[in-house]
C-alpha cells in the first residue's frame, strides 16, 4: 500500500486551501491598490496641501492619542493586574467595551458625554468654555477612546506575566510603591508597554468612525487622512488612491521600524 | 549581653497547606539556619520576618525595634525595616547593571545618586566584584549573581539579613566554593542572620544554630554538632546519615517502639533516642558467633552507590541502612532479597533522652 505523503509544506490539504485563500483575501485588495496607484502622477498629488495638512493631523492626534492612552492606560493596566479593588473583572470588562463597540456607537456616547450638551461637557462649557466637540481635540479624544484599551490590554497582560517577586525584591530594598513602580515594574513591562503602545497607535491612526461623529470632517482642523480617503472617493477617486497609499506606507513603516528597534534592544 | 539584641521572633501563621508557629532568637552577629523540607514553612518564615507577608499572631522585634505585633496593631511595611534579603534565585534586576542594583537599596532609603554608587562600588569591591560593575546581571555565573545579590542586601546596612536557599540556584561544582566564600561573609557580617535551607551541609556549614522544621514547627533546635549527632526526628536523622530509634531503656537494654531489643553502652532509663551511623553495621552470611550483642537477621530491601561505599536499605527488626564496600557487597552477593545477618556493636550506639 502506497502511503500518503502530506502536501510538499507539510500542510494538509485540507487546512492548506482555506489558509490560502485567507492569504489571498488579505493581500489582493492591498495589490489591488498598488495597482491602480496614478504612479506618474502621485509626486503631484502628494504635494496637494490638503494631503499634507491630513496627513499631518493624522500623524500628530494619532501620537497624541497614543500619549494620552499611556499616562492613562498603564496606571489603569496596573490597577487592574495589580490591586486587589472589589468588583475588578466588571472594571476590566468596562474597559474593554470599546474594542467592541462600533466606533461610530463610540462617537456617539463621547457627544453625549463630552458635547456641549453631554453630561460632562455642559459643565466644561459652563464654567470653563471649553467646548471638545469638532475641534482637534477632539480628534485625539475620540482616537484615545477607541485606541486605549488596546494598550490597557497589552499592559495588564505584561503585568499579568511579569513575576512580582521583583517588586517585593524592590520593596525588601525600602523602595515605595511608586519607586518600585516606576524603577522596577515599567522596565521590567517595558516590551509589553512598547507593543500596546504600537497597537494603540496604529489603531488611532486608523480611526474614523468616532472621530467623525465626535470632531466632524473639517480639513485642516479634524479631517484625518481616513477622513480625507472617504471624502474623496466621492469627488476624487484617485486622490483617495493616493491617500490610501500613504496611510498605508506610513504604517509599515513604523510598524517594521518599532519592530526593529524593540527585537534589536532584547538580543 | 541584653536579651533585646538580635532577632526575636513568635511567627504564627495559617496558610492554606500548614500552619507556622515558630519561636526564633537569633542574637547580633550569629547565623540561625532553617532547615527542613519543601513546604515545611521555612520560605514563610523569611516572608514574615522581611515583611511580606503579616502575621497572624505573635510578634517580631529587631534589636529595641518591633517589626510586627498584630495584637499591638503594629506592622512595618518591609521597605521600612532593616532588613536585607537575598533571594532564591537572587532576583537581580535584569533591567539595571551590578552598580545599579547595589545602588538600589541605598537609593531607595534616601542617598543621592553619587552617593549610592560610591557605596555600591565600596561593596562590589569588598564581594569582589569592582570590574563586573558595570555588567549586566544575565551576563555572570551563578556564585557572582550570588555575590551581587548579597552586597544589594547588605548594602542598604540591615540589621537581619534573611537568605533564602542560597546555594540552591549553583550547581554541584561551585556551590563547594562559594558556600565557603560565602561563610566567611557572613563571619564579617555583624547583624543577625536567618538563613533557609534543605540541604544539612548548608545548614551544617554556615550556621551557629539549626532549627529543623517540619509540617510549621521547629521538631529540632541546637548547635550543628548537636543536630548531627542526636537526630530527634526520622527526618533529620535522615538528612544526617543516621539511623534513628526511639524505645524505652532500662540499664544498658532498650526495648524499641517497634518491638526489637539493643543493648548499649551507658546505662539509661525511661524514652531515649538511639542514633548510630551505617558504617557502625556489619554483615555477615551467617550468625557471627561470640561478642556482638546486637545480631539480627535482615533482608537486602535496596542499595545504592554512594561515593565509594554503597548504602544498603535493610528490612528487618529493626530495619537498618549499612554502608558497605563494593568488595563486600561482591562477596557477600548482596542483591536485593539477600538475606543476612546485621551486627551493631553496644559501644557505637549514641544514646540520649527523648
Amino acid at each position: 500500500m502506497r502511503r500518503r505523503q502530506p502536501g510538499a509544506s507539510g500542510v494538509p490539504v485540507i487546512l492548506l486551501v482555506p489558509a490560502l485563500v485567507g492569504l489571498a483575501f488579505l493581500v489582493i485588495p492591498l495589490l489591488g491598490l498598488l495597482v491602480r496607484t496614478p504612479w506618474s502622477s502621485l509626486p503631484g498629488q502628494l504635494a496637494a496641501p490638503g494631503v499634507r495638512s491630513a496627513l499631518q493631523l493624522s500623524l500628530v492626534s494619532a501620537t497624541l492619542a497614543t500619549a494620552v492612552s499611556l499616562v492613562l492606560g498603564v496606571p489603569l493596566a496596573w490597577v487592574l493586574a495589580r490591586s486587589r479593588v472589589p468588583g475588578r473583572s466588571m472594571l476590566r470588562a468596562l474597559v474593554t467595551v470599546p474594542l467592541v463597540l462600533p466606533p461610530v456607537v463610540g462617537g456617539v456616547a463621547l457627544l453625549l458625554g463630552l458635547g456641549r450638551r453631554g453630561v460632562l461637557g455642559q459643565y466644561l462649557f459652563s464654567w470653563f468654555g471649553i467646548s471638545l466637540p469638532f475641534s482637534t481635540a477632539a480628534v485625539v479624544l475620540a482616537e484615545a477612546f477607541v485606541a486605549m484599551p488596546f494598550l490597557v490590554v497589552a499592559v495588564e497582560g505584561a503585568l499579568r506575566a511579569a513575576d512580582q517577586r521583583y517588586e517585593q525584591a524592590a520593596a525588601t530594598l525600602g523602595a515605595d510603591r511608586w519607586t518600585t513602580f516606576r524603577r522596577v515594574t515599567v522596565p521590567m513591562v517595558a516590551p509589553g508597554i512598547v507593543s500596546g503602545a504600537v497597537l494603540c497607535w496604529a489603531r488611532a491612526l486608523g480611526e474614523f468612525g468616532a472621530t467623525i461623529t465626535f470632531a466632524g470632517n473639517f480639513p485642516g482642523r479634524t479631517q484625518t487622512v481616513p477622513l480625507a480617503v472617504y471624502l474623496a472617493l466621492q469627488t476624487d477617486p484617485q486622490a483617495a488612491i493616493v491617500l490610501s497609499l500613504l496611510m498605508l506606507s506610513v504604517s509599515v513603516l513604523v510598524l517594521v521600524g518599532l519592530r526593529g528597534r524593540w527585537a534589536g534592544g532584547l538580543a | 549581653m541584653s536579651s533585646t539584641s538580635g532577632l526575636q521572633g513568635q511567627l504564627r501563621v495559617r496558610r492554606a497547606e500548614f500552619t507556622l508557629d515558630l519561636v526564633l532568637a537569633v542574637p547580633a552577629g550569629s547565623v540561625t539556619a532553617l532547615l527542613g523540607p519543601n513546604g515545611a514553612g521555612k520560605t514563610t518564615s523569611l516572608s514574615l520576618l522581611a515583611g511580606l507577608l503579616p502575621l497572624d499572631t505573635g510578634r517580631v522585634s529587631l534589636d529595641d525595634t518591633v517589626l510586627d505585633d498584630p495584637g499591638a496593631g503594629v506592622f512595618l511595611a518591609p521597605e521600612r525595616r532593616p532588613v536585607g534579603v537575598v533571594f532564591q534565585d537572587y532576583l537581580l534586576f535584569p533591567h539595571l547593571s551590578v552598580l545599579d542594583n547595589v545602588a538600589f537599596g541605598p537609593r531607595s532609603r534616601g542617598a543621592g545618586r553619587r552617593a549610592a554608587r560610591v557605596i555600591a562600588q565600596r561593596w562590589l569591591e569588598r564581594l569582589g566584584l569592582g570590574e563586573h560593575a558595570s555588567a549586566r546581571p544575565r551576563r555572570l555565573s551563578g556564585g557572582q549573581a550570588q555575590r551581587v545579590a548579597i552586597a544589594r542586601a547588605l548594602a542598604t546596612d540591615p540589621r537581619l539579613l534573611l537568605l533564602d536557599e542560597p546555594l540552591a540556584a549553583l550547581d554541584a561544582s561551585t556551590r563547594v566554593e562559594v558556600r565557603s566564600e560565602l561563610r566567611r561573609h557572613l563571619r564579617d557580617y555583624p547583624g543577625a542572620t536567618v538563613l533557609v535551607t534543605h540541604d544539612p551541609l548548608d545548614a551544617m556549614v554556615l550556621a551557629d544554630q539549626i532549627v529543623v522544621i517540619e509540617g510549621g514547627r521547629a521538631v529540632q533546635q541546637g548547635s550543628p554538632a548537636e543536630v548531627a549527632r542526636h537526630p530527634r526526628t526520622a527526618y533529620v536523622a535522615r538528612l544526617v546519615g543516621l539511623n534513628l530509634y526511639r524505645g524505652r531503656a532500662s540499664g544498658t537494654t532498650v526495648e524499641l517502639d517497634e518491638g526489637a531489643r539493643l543493648a548499649v553502652g551507658p546505662a539509661h532509663s525511661g524514652p531515649v533516642f538511639l542514633a548510630f551511623p551505617p558504617s557502625a553495621v556489619a554483615l555477615h552470611r551467617a550468625r557471627p558467633d561470640g561478642s556482638p550483642r546486637n545480631c539480627w537477621p535482615v533482608t537486602v530491601a535496596g542499595l545504592e552507590q554512594q561515593g565509594n561505599l554503597v548504602r544498603l536499605a535493610l528490612a528487618g527488626h529493626p530495619a537498618v541502612l549499612a554502608d558497605v564496600t563494593a568488595a563486600a557487597v561482591a562477596a557477600l552477593d548482596l542483591v536485593p532479597g539477600a538475606k543476612v545477618w546485621a551486627a551493631v556493636k553496644a559501644t557505637e550506639i549514641e544514646v540520649y533522652p527523648g
